[in-house]
Formats: C-alpha cells, structure tokens, sequence
C-alpha cells in the first residue's frame, strides 16, 4: 500500500502518522503543501494533525487552499482514500470533502487527554478491524474540535451510518457527540481524535493500531 | 479602493467565546448585556476597479467558510 503524509508549514503530527503507516507495512511518502500533484499510484493521502499556517483565519482553511490540496481532493473524487486527523479533519471539511465545521471547543480551553471513543460502525476500511459498539481510548489535542453540521446534515450522517467515533463523554461539546465521520463512499474519513497516538507499546495505549491495520488489509490489493 | 468583509457566525451557531465575553462583562457590572456574538473583520486594499462581486467571490472561496458563517462587505 502507497501512503502519502501531507506536510503544511506547522503540521506537527506528520512524523507521527508516517511512523504509523510505515510500522503497519505502507510504503510512505511525505509530500510538501506547495507540490501540486500527489506520488504516482498512490492509494492512500493522510493529512497529519498540527496547526497548519499557523490556524490564522480559520483552522484549516489556508491548507484547504493549498496546491497539494486540489490534488488531493482530485484523489478522493478519483475513489481514493484520504485519512484526516486533528487539523487534518479540520481541512478536509474547508475542502468540502466532508461535511461540517469544527468550531471552537465549547469550554473555550485547548484539550489534551485521551477520551473514550465508541466505534459506532465498523463499515469502512479505517474501522473494520473494530466490533461497533466496543469503547477504545484515543487521546485527543485539539483547540478547535468541536464539530457543527446542521440539523438535516447531522441526521443523513446518522442515517447512512457515516458516523464513525463518537465521544463516551463529550469534551468538546461536538453535535451528536461526535468525533470522526466518513464521507458518502466512505473512504474519507475525518476524526479530531489521533490514533497513532495510540499505536505502540511506547504510547501506553494501542488502541489506535486496528484503523491502521485495518486500511493495510483493504488496500494491501489495491 | 477599500473593502470590508464583516464574518459572523450565523445565528444558531453556538458562539462559546461570544458567551464568555458575555459572562465577563455580567462580572465587570455592566447589566442588561442580553447577548454578545463575535467576529471578525477584515480590510483588503484592493486595486481600483476591484467589483464587489469579485470580493464576494473571495468570501465565499476563503474568507467566510458559509457553513457556519455569514458576511457582509463594506466597499469603503
């Protein structure tokens, strides 16, 4: 499987997500905002948390502008997969390529903790590795995570099954608790909450490992 | 020229830092505050000949995401 890890000017999870992939067998690549078009044959984009450019405007949005970003959503029209975390999920709904906002956390303070995360379907590459309905703890970091969609976006989410975490306890005051959605194909997928933070021994907690995992299988034949 | 692109949540928005602004000014004594949304606003020097169309499409494209948020422009 080809990964590619988007690198803005202060993403700071990047190295983190390569690691991920690379230890669950990916072939990865890192790739600079200013190029404009993606590694060849490439199966799957991750975009890395951090606090591209700096959050000025809106988090996420001078990313979601960017050149590499036209490419990645020609990627994802194309049917391909594309893992946005933290900022990451952040820019992926600037780009539009999934629905919503993050807004401010409700209580107004950055969080930094791991959270309980309920699996709420296991229908997509990123969550088959998991029983829906199982809880896993994933630390979250984020400032602005606190998703917003309106009442009839919410309720076509939770209608065709593209919720894919919720919060066990709400930290952020996100509608309908949640944390990671995917898109129609379900093969985008934004979540705040970052799993390869939780993806080795080292970390305490490994809970993370099952998504990455889970992506080899669905495109180690890809 | 001049412009000024007012960004505001739109309403049923829940604005978190409106309301402890609200909250802070209860706590200096000022009463009767019902309700404080904030925003931004932003000033763009633009070249002469510049159409408030082409600023609204800076808006829509950058400068307010629509989907929480709203904008006026000011041509000054």
């Amino acid at each position: 499987m080809k990964a590619a890890v988007i690198q803005f000017p202060g993403s700071n999870c990047d190295r983190d997500m390569a690691v991920a992939l690379e230890k669950s067998g990916a072939d990865v690549t890192t790739v600079w905002h200013k190029d404009a078009a993606l590694p060849k044959g490439v199966d799957l984009v991750a975009i890395p948390g951090g606090f591209s450019f700096g959050d000025y405007l809106r988090c996420g949005a001078i990313a979601a502008n960017s050149p590499v970003c036209n490419a990645v959503v020609d990627h994802a029209n194309a049917g391909g997969y594309v893992l946005g975390v933290c900022n990451g999920f952040q820019i992926l709904t600037e780009t539009g390529l999934l629905p919503g906002a993050l807004l401010r956390n409700a209580g107004l303070k950055y969080i930094c903790r791991t959270v309980g995360l309920k699996i709420e379907t296991s229908n997509s590459a990123y969550t088959e590795g998991y029983t829906a309905g199982v809880e896993i703890g994933v630390p979250i970091a984020h400032h602005d995570g606190n998703y917003f969609a309106d009442d009839a976006t919410i309720a076509q989410l939770k209608g065709d099954d593209r919720v894919a975490f919720t919060y066990t306890d709400n930290p952020n005051g996100s509608r309908g608790d949640i944390a990671g959605i995917l898109s129609e194909n379900r093969r985008v997928l934004g979540m705040m909450p970052h799993p390869e933070r939780a993806f080795e021994d080292a970390h305490g907690n490994t809970d993370g490992q099952r998504l990455f995992a889970g992506l080899m299988a669905q495109l180690a034949n890809a | 020229m001049k412009a000024r692109v007012h960004v505001m949540l739109k309403d049923g928005v829940l604005d978190p830092q409106g309301a402890a602004v609200k909250h802070a000014l209860g706590a200096l004594g000022f009463d009767g505050v019902d309700g404080v949304r904030q925003g931004k606003v932003i000033e763009l020097d633009l070249a002469d000949g510049t159409s408030e169309a082409q600023v609204g499409e800076m808006c829509e494209k950058l400068l307010a995401n629509t989907v929480i948020e709203s904008y006026r422009i000011e041509v000054l």
